[in-house]
């Protein structure tokens, strides 16, 4: 009983600070402000709940959130490929590998304790509210508004992106080495994650037996 | 919006990512830290090269961080399974086979 009023106010207050950040972002600079404090609060709504969920699929698809709001982030910085590869790679990739591991694994609901998550959030909220103040108030960085006039609006493109790839000044080196280090990675993940005859033998026997 | 507020949500995502390694004791979360932890480097590179360089770099640098952490995942999922498999159980504290 006391666990639905529990998850009530929790999105209750995701609810409110989500508004709060939307007016905030339309007072300080209007439409585009408005857009970035969604995907901005998407993108802190879904950490949050994937922290905060009890099931391992529901926080997944928290993340779901996340990785589409970092996707709109991106599309707000004028990079249009990033922002489509965002939403192909790891929606499409990688959020479908963690819910194969979801599922090839148990539930486990008595595992989140509420001061755990409340300890560790104090601490590393703490930590992190220090460092920033800290960096805030000891560097100026040279840019912090929108870039000079006179450059080509738009640089995130995926044909500006592809002729970075393949020109011989440019990323070629650390393209091909990228798709050696993609081969031999999944190569190795296939093969790790290969089940051996004896484990099949083991798992004849029961399931989840312990091999010895 | 400035450069100061991609920065922002970057270092509370990277936050969030550690709490969710630090917080939960289920292998699967700390993978979904990790995630978190890649994508706040990822909107850094991005916000500085969009505000700062003239080139590519930023971008280039969040396309290679998404390709391992491609690579990353697979792999980390074949080991969370072999974990699963040998200890019967998804808890980071109980894959202690080199401590004895």
């Amino acid at each position: 009983m006391s666990e639905v009023l529990l998850q009530r106010a929790f999105y209750g207050a995701l609810a409110f600070l989500t508004l709060v950040a939307l007016g905030a972002g339309a007072l300080s600079a209007g439409p585009a402000g408005i857009a970035f404090a969604l995907f901005a609060a998407l993108t802190l709504g879904g950490g949050v709940m994937c922290i905060w969920e009890r099931s391992v699929v529901r926080s997944a698809f928290a993340l779901m959130a996340t990785f589409g709001g970092i996707a709109g982030l991106f599309v707000l910085l004028e990079s249009d490929f990033l922002a489509m590869a965002q939403i192909l790679i790891y929606v499409g990739g990688i959020l479908v590998l963690i819910l194969f591991g979801v599922m090839l694994t148990p539930p486990d609901l008595k595992e989140r304790s509420l001061v755990r998550v409340g300890a560790g959030t104090f601490v590393v909220g703490a930590c992190t509210l220090w460092l920033a103040l800290q960096v805030a108030g000891s560097v100026h960085w040279a840019v912090t508004s929108a870039p000079r006039d006179g450059r080509t609006p738009n640089t995130g493109g995926a044909r500006e992106i592809g002729v970075g790839f393949l020109d011989a000044n440019g990323y070629v080196v650390a393209f091909e080495l990228a798709a050696v280090v993609l081969t031999v990675a999944l190569v190795a993940a296939v093969y790790i994650a290969r089940r051996k005859r004896s484990d099949l033998v083991t798992a004849a026997a029961g399931p989840g037996g312990r091999r010895v | 919006m400035g450069l100061g507020a991609y920065v922002g949500v970057s270092a509370a995502l990277f936050a969030l990512g550690i709490i969710c390694i630090l917080v939960r004791r289920n292998v699967l979360y700390v993978l979904m830290g990790i995630e978190m932890i890649l994508n706040a480097a990822n909107i850094n590179f991005v916000a500085f090269n969009r505000f700062g360089g003239n080139g590519l770099d930023g971008r280039m640098f969040a396309i290679f961080t998404i390709i391992l952490a491609a690579a990353e995942a697979a792999v980390a999922l074949a080991i969370v399974l072999n974990v699963f498999y040998l200890f019967n159980s998804i808890k980071p504290s109980e894959a202690d086979l080199l401590r004895e």
